[in-house]
């Protein structure tokens, strides 16, 4: 009989199979490790480090740490809920994150996840960057003012649609940036179609399926039903 | 029709009393008064001294975005921007609304002119009007209203909070919502949210009618002062149906001249440029709009908003705000339609207009209905117009082949007034202020005046790159060193 391995997680014993990472093991346990980057579909990368937790004592992505026996992981700790509040605000100042107007709000997980980790205001000066929007595709609208660099967008189109439709570019915190597989760099001119699972799969408000914006009442939105550690987990 | 007091021929020599801000108003402004040493009043304006962009920050976004980004223009009256950009942009989608989409949106607005016109009256102007004019400035507000007449208090309040709650119905939010969509609307009403509303409209129109004979009992208590305080002639302009009734949602335009005769009546506002032109002046942000026919903003200035709405408009299609209209019309012969002051009853009596189309909404089947979206062949342009609280609102948009809006262009309620506003302050300070010594209560005049138009001034300064400058160096003893003029096109001149 083989013995049941598990991990305390903020005190809780959190059975996981062999290979599976702290935060998968979290996940099937219906524990919340606040996230971004991370998508159950896709490889993780340990890019935004949101789900950053303490293992004994050490930081560690959750999304790319193994987990094993007797693990001691500290996770929704004011320590690491305030240092996940710090990087939230960057994300939101390095961008333009309008919420008012965006009509990705309710169903972003970027405010879903400020407000989940009570983020009150942005603290840190805007950048304001000027970032393209691309209008070009007849059916999908890219505003990057909004992108984060989860590169979902990247993994989905490599992966799932065996496309290639996006990659990542550039080098530096005001270079780095999502760019398009054509000539011209324009949507339009790529081979990406609204049913890509690339389509749906941006967390924040960058690549939005046109002319459907606002349709869904107040109320009915994703993030109006359930707060977002409720809706993560249930993935 | 000249306009006396907009420009002293010397300014440098005069003294300078500035109401600033102007309080009790939507947005920011301030009121310059020059005077002379004998406190004769030479020069008045009313200046708008915010400025907003709007036009030009939603170039490039996508067009489904603008209803609901253009409606953060105001945080009283977004419903107002919210539907007026919708109709445009459902012209760009080539829809004609379902049945229960209009129904729903006209719901929405009628819920917006009740509680804007509850706010205006109660919270805004009921001290001046109760208490008077000059009257203690530490009791002339809505806390001392509260406490002298609790009654009437708390009435503008559960109107105003009635009319938020059929807002959060029918956009989800009772400011900044986004029930209203390109094609139709996002939601209908569930039937726990219209028998919560059903419940409690009764109360509401009984209230709004109580509040047209308070005003009422207001002009027939103080005829001579209400009749005469900054009366002023103008042109008009409204929205009215195709029967000539009034019709806050949808019509033609209706442009009349001061002597009654009529300029134009049912124009498509879709051609609207045909018609008014605005012009600008350099010491204001707020445009001032006139009709195209009178060749310039000196003689074609008009106004708008309830007074017009309910003089112009052959009838009101609710019973009770049409028989309060008669009464209006013929009150003291008719001298009440044409007073500064008979704004107020004559939104009272829109506010009755409101509750009572409320009601009948309320009990029709089809704002419970499914059919919430329509579609149709795709257009560049979209013009949407709509009768909002302060006014005629017009809202025009280009969206190119990528969707994208490539030219917009607001004219906001407010703006059509601007030079209205200007000519009833002038008339109150040769009324009130010529030759006297100023107090705060006689500086409030000018405020009251003000206030008849519920001016919201955030809303309407939003233009950019096309406002003209007067730049004036002046030294210690007013010579005047240097003067820099910058014209509507970008053009400087040294003078």
């Amino acid at each position: 009989m083989s013995e049941q391995h598990t991990f305390q997680l903020d005190g809780e014993e959190i059975p996981f199979a062999a290979g599976q990472t702290i935060m998968q093991a979290a996940q099937a346990a219906g524990k919340y490790i606040p996230h971004l980057c991370w998508h159950p579909e896709f490889k993780p990368h340990g890019s935004c480090k949101l789900c950053t937790v303490k293992v004994n004592g050490r930081f560690g992505s959750s999304c790319t740490m193994e987990a094993s026996a007797g693990q001691n992981v500290e996770n929704r700790t004011p320590e690491l809920d305030d240092k996940r509040r710090t990087l939230l605000q960057l994300l939101f100042v390095e961008g333009n994150h309008f919420c008012p107007s965006c009509e990705k709000s309710g169903n972003c997980l970027l405010q879903a996840t400020a407000y989940e980790l009570g983020m009150m205001t942005p603290h840190f000066d805007h950048f304001y960057p000027d970032r393209p929007v691309d209008a070009s595709h007849p059916d999908v609208m890219l505003d990057f003012n909004r992108c984060i660099l989860c590169s979902l967008c990247v993994q989905a189109s490599e992966l799932a649609d065996k496309k290639f439709v996006f990659v990542m570019g550039g080098r530096g915190m005001r270079g780095r940036k999502i760019i398009l597989n054509s000539e011209s760099g324009r949507l339009a001119d790529t081979d990406f179609s609204v049913e890509d699972r690339a389509a749906s799969i941006c967390p924040v408000g960058v690549i939005l399926k046109k002319r459907v914006g606002f349709a869904v009442p107040y109320g009915e939105r994703t993030y109006d039903q359930a707060p977002v550690s409720a809706v993560e987990v249930a993935k | 029709m000249p306009f006396e007091l907009e420009t002293a021929p010397h300014p440098e020599k005069l003294k300078r009393v500035a109401i600033e801000p102007v309080s009790r108003v939507e947005g920011h402004g301030k009121v310059t008064i020059l005077l002379d040493d004998a406190n004769k009043v030479q020069q008045v304006r009313l200046h708008i001294v915010e400025f907003r962009g709007f036009e030009k920050f939603i170039e490039g976004r996508p067009f489904w975005e603008v209803p609901v980004m253009v409606q953060r223009l105001c945080g009283i009256c977004p419903v107002s921007h919210h539907l007026a950009a919708s109709k445009a942009m459902d012209q760009i989608v080539g829809a004609t609304l379902t049945p229960t989409a209009e129904k729903i949106r006209r719901l929405m607005h009628y819920g917006q002119i009740l509680q804007s016109h509850a706010l205006h009256f109660f919270h805004l102007s009921s001290p001046d009007l109760l208490f008077g004019f000059g009257a203690d400035v530490a009791t002339r507000n809505i806390v001392g209203v509260a406490a002298a007449q609790p009654e009437i208090a708390k009435m503008g309040v559960l109107l105003r909070k009635y009319g938020q709650e059929v807002i959060r119905m029918t956009s989800g939010k009772r400011v900044h919502g986004t029930g209203s969509i390109p094609g139709g609307v996002n939601k209908s009403l569930y039937p726990e949210e219209r028998a919560a509303l059903l419940k409690d409209i009764y109360q509401m129109v009984a209230w709004s009618r109580d509040a047209v004979h308070l005003i009422k009992g207001l002009f027939e208590k103080n005829l001579e002062q209400y009749n005469a305080f900054g009366r002023f002639a103008a042109h008009t302009m409204n929205l009215v149906r195709a029967d000539g009734a009034m019709d806050l949602y949808h019509g033609g335009l209706r442009a009349r001249r001061a002597d009654g005769s009529t300029l134009f009546d049912h124009f498509d506002y879709g051609r609207y440029w045909d018609v008014i032109t605005e012009d600008v002046k350099s010491w204001s942000y707020m445009k001032f709009p006139f009709f195209n026919a009178m060749g310039n903003s000196d003689e074609g200035w008009y106004r708008v908003g309830p007074l017009t709405r309910v003089t112009q408009s052959d009838f009101i299609p609710t019973p009770l705000a049409d028989k309060e209209r008669q009464e209006f019309m013929t009150f003291d012969n008719g001298s009440a339609t044409g007073a500064t002051l008979g704004y107020h009853w004559a939104r009272m009596i829109e506010m009755l207009h409101a509750a009572e189309a409320l009601k009948d909404l309320l009990h029709d089947d089809d704002i419970s209905g499914r059919e919430l979206m329509a579609t149709g062949q795709r257009q560049e342009r979209g013009v949407g117009v709509i009768e909002a609280p302060r006014g005629t609102l017009i809202h025009h948009y280009r969206a190119d082949e990528n969707d994208q809006v490539i030219r917009a262009n607001l004219i906001v309620s407010t703006t059509h007034n601007n030079q209205a506003m200007n000519e009833a302050i002038r008339v109150v300070a040769k009324q009130y202020l010529d030759g006297k010594e100023l107090t705060e209560g006689l500086l409030n005049h000018i405020e009251v005046a003000i206030r008849c138009f519920d001016p919201c001034l955030s809303c309407a300064t939003h233009a950019l790159g096309q406002m003209p400058l007067d730049v004036e160096l002046v030294a210690a003893d007013g010579t005047m060193l240097d003067r820099v003029l910058r014209d509507m096109h970008g053009v400087c001149v040294r003078e």
